[in-house]
């Protein structure tokens, strides 16, 4: 009698039988939470065929038994665009489970206050493919969130993607097999340390892109984290900005202003350790009147950067520039600038003024170059002493 | 032992008692006779959309009622403005035989729209198999469905009903709970009342219903008239299918793209516009819409897809909308 009831348990949550009953009844649960309620996940792989939902409460904390024994998985999902989808709440807790293989987005959070992800792992388990979902753990136009000893994988967009939010705080996560690794867009006050992306096409992205409600990110913080080896082919289906990252790039500034990078380890990219770009660069019309598509305020100092000698990959638009056009050979240099500059920021030397520089200086290994992208890279300079100016951008008070 | 098993599932999770509304339809008292029938009691006003949601080629039945001896005030830009104590009912059902309407139907669903003080609030209801009551069911579910269409070819769909929270993934404006379609530009049509036809517009204004109507109205063309212009029936299309989330203080503000029909002809509306998290939705194009180029745009790609993950509407429809997507083709060619 005793083996009987415990093989019935096993029945009761194998994959085979009451998958569906236990989907049901999960996100009945969702839908009738009282706010305050804690909401526990057993053990198990759970086979979801639709997008779970939670909408429109407060301080609810969804919990597992922790990462790789609580397993969602999505794989054969028939509806739904994301695997779980939280929107309207506020102060949610997400933790201890592993969420995979959702046909969209593993999980979007819109329009959450407080919203925390920690010991999550958001994977696509079949490896670095452009038919994987976009982005594994998607908060967008939230504040206040906490990303904290999360891992994500496989992501055809980025792992960790913070969207038009503010006051973020992204620690001791790990991306690798990703386009992006992290990545933080049109977003106000992060601070993104002691991470670990490696393996992915890009290691860390700040981007400030056109058209969009919330029009400017900045005041981000990246320090303390180890961003390796992100030498990943770019597996983004097209059309995507993301898609246009060449493989081996540690870090990636695109058009946001006041960001300070310091004190991570930026090693062994094929391409480029930082860069740091106009929106000019994407070769895309910009038709948003209120958009600032220049990089201005950036710091990058005290970072360690190491890399074998070696010729950029030739794959994509980037890697034709740097073949063709910037003909660095073997010896790249690990941070880049586009220089480009924005004429209602320059003083009468025709530079920026000092509040707007771009400063690199006490790198480890250090070494620039000004690509003269505004002039087709005719005077490409490789002159430290341009970019040599000390100024840190991004206070702690602004957090 | 099947049973024990379902039991030590729903163990899982300590239950509540669901909130205080009706766990049947009939006990809403919104029809006389059978309920199958769909016949509304006196103050229960069926009410139709010149250019509606496609939703995997059901047919709707649409009901208001109105709480005793209270009205809506008219406007001509947006959804009326019910007051609180409104239900709003929408059937879904598919005739046997699209062809021949008196060979009978299958209601799959019932849903309630009920203005509660708090806010509105949607409520899925479904039907048994024997047609005669329809069951709350707040996580929604799903069923295979079979009729014939007007062309007699046999058409299968695994019909899914929104569970409570997805409701609102489309009802949703700031945040808030909204009603979609009863505006006065989708419901300045005429309409075969139980007293003959009528304007609907005149004939809510006569039975008080509707207060203020101008004599001059806005009024979308249906999008299935091939007579009319080909732009105005785009905008009557996106702006009932897409504008809902793609506006300003919709679901889909955060992508940047308005389908609303007032940002027709603008970027916002798709026109060379980047997406930006479209991930695979892409496609692998650069353009939400490029003119005179339906094959390279994004809108067209991702409504002529089944993959949850690509396809747009994200809700409401599992199978493509071909006439749908004939005229979105059609249009971005025509345009320059």
């Amino acid at each position: 009698m005793k083996y009987l009831s415990i093989f019935l348990l096993f029945i009761g949550l194998s994959p085979v039988m009451g998958q569906a009953q236990f989907e049901k009844a999960l996100q009945t649960r969702l839908i009738l939470a009282s706010d305050g309620d804690l909401i526990e996940l057993e053990s198990g792989n759970f086979q979801i065929s639709g997008s779970l939902s939670l909408e429109g409460k407060k301080k609810i904390t969804i919990r597992g038994k922790g990462m790789d024994k609580t397993i969602l998985s999505f794989k054969d999902q028939q509806t739904g665009a994301e695997g779980i989808k939280i929107t309207n709440c506020e102060n949610i807790v997400l933790e201890d489970l592993t969420v995979q293989d959702s046909k969209g987005d593993l999980i979007k959070t819109m329009h959450v206050k407080d919203i925390t992800f920690r010991r999550i792992k958001a994977e696509w388990t079949g490896g670095p493919k452009s038919q994987n979902g976009s982005y594994a753990l998607y908060p967008v136009l939230c504040t206040n969130i906490l990303i904290d000893s999360c891992i994500a994988i496989g992501a055809s967009d980025a792992g960790i993607y913070v969207g038009q939010s503010q006051h973020i705080e992204v620690k001791n996560c790990t991306a690798y097999q990703n386009v992006a690794g992290i990545e933080i867009e049109n977003s106000l006050y992060a601070d993104v340390h002691h991470n670990h992306a490696y393996g992915n096409t890009g290691g860390i992205l700040v981007f400030d892109l056109p058209d969009l409600i919330q029009k400017k990110g900045g005041f981000v913080k990246v320090h303390n984290n180890l961003i390796e080896a992100n030498n990943q082919s770019n597996f983004a289906p097209k059309g995507n900005i993301v898609g246009k990252v060449p493989k081996g790039t540690g870090m990636l500034i695109l058009a946001t202003s006041n960001v300070d990078i310091y004190d991570n380890k930026i090693l062994n990219h094929q391409t480029v350790g930082v860069g740091i770009i106009s929106y000019f660069m994407s070769e895309i019309a910009i038709k948003d009147k209120e958009y600032d598509p220049y990089p201005t305020a950036i710091s990058v100092f005290n970072n360690t950067f190491e890399r074998r000698l070696g010729r950029v990959p030739l794959e994509g638009r980037f890697a034709q520039i740097y073949r063709f056009k910037l003909r660095f050979g073997r010896n790249v240099p690990y941070v880049v600038y586009d220089g480009i500059l924005d004429s209602a920021r320059c003083g009468s030397d025709g530079q920026y003024l000092p509040q707007h520089r771009i400063c690199v200086h006490h790198n480890a290994n250090q070494s620039v170059a000004n690509m003269d992208a505004e002039h087709d890279f005719k005077n490409v300079r490789r002159n430290p002493a341009e970019l040599d100016c000390v100024q840190e951008y991004v206070k702690s008070n602004q957090f | 032992m099947r049973y024990l098993g379902f039991l030590l599932l729903l163990g899982l999770f300590s239950y509540q008692p669901a909130p205080k509304f009706p766990t049947k339809l009939s006990d809403y008292g919104l029809f006389q006779g059978k309920l199958q029938d769909q016949i509304p009691v006196i103050g229960v006003t069926p009410y139709e959309l010149i250019s509606p949601l496609f939703s995997d080629y059901a047919h709707k039945l649409r009901f208001v009622q109105l709480p005793a001896g209270q009205s809506v005030a008219y406007n001509p830009d947006s959804v009326f403005q019910f007051p609180v104590g409104t239900r709003i009912a929408k059937t879904f059902y598919y005739p046997i035989d699209e062809r021949k309407p008196e060979s009978g139907r299958r209601i799959m669903e019932t849903r309630i729209l009920s203005h509660e003080a708090t806010g509105w609030v949607a409520l899925p209801y479904i039907w048994n198999e024997e047609q005669t009551e329809a069951y709350l069911e707040v996580a929604g579910g799903t069923s295979l469905v079979e009729f014939k269409n007007m062309q007699g070819k046999k058409q299968q769909v695994n019909y899914v009903v929104p569970n409570m929270n997805q409701c609102k993934g489309c009802h949703e404006r700031d945040g808030m709970m909204t009603p979609i379609g009863p505006s006065a530009r989708q419901m300045n049509a005429s309409m075969r009342y139980a007293h003959g036809e009528e304007n609907q517009l005149d004939y809510w204004s006569r039975t008080n219903q509707l207060t203020n109507v101008p004599g001059t109205r806005p009024k979308f063309v249906s999008y299935i008239d091939e007579g009319a212009p080909l732009n105005e029936r785009v905008k009557a299309y996106l702006d009932i299918n897409c504008a809902h989330c793609h506006n300003p203080k919709g679901p889909a503000k955060s992508s940047g793209l308005f389908l609303d029909y007032r940002y027709y002809g603008t970027t916002a509306y798709g026109i060379m516009k980047s997406p930006v998290a479209a991930g695979r939705g892409s496609g692998g194009l650069s353009y939400d819409i490029v003119a005179g180029k339906p094959a390279e745009s994004i809108l067209l790609y991702r409504m002529n897809s089944q993959d949850p993950g690509v396809m747009m509407p994200e809700m409401s429809r599992t199978i493509i909308h071909q006439e749908g997507v004939a005229l979105i083709r059609e249009w971005i060619k025509s345009i320059h």
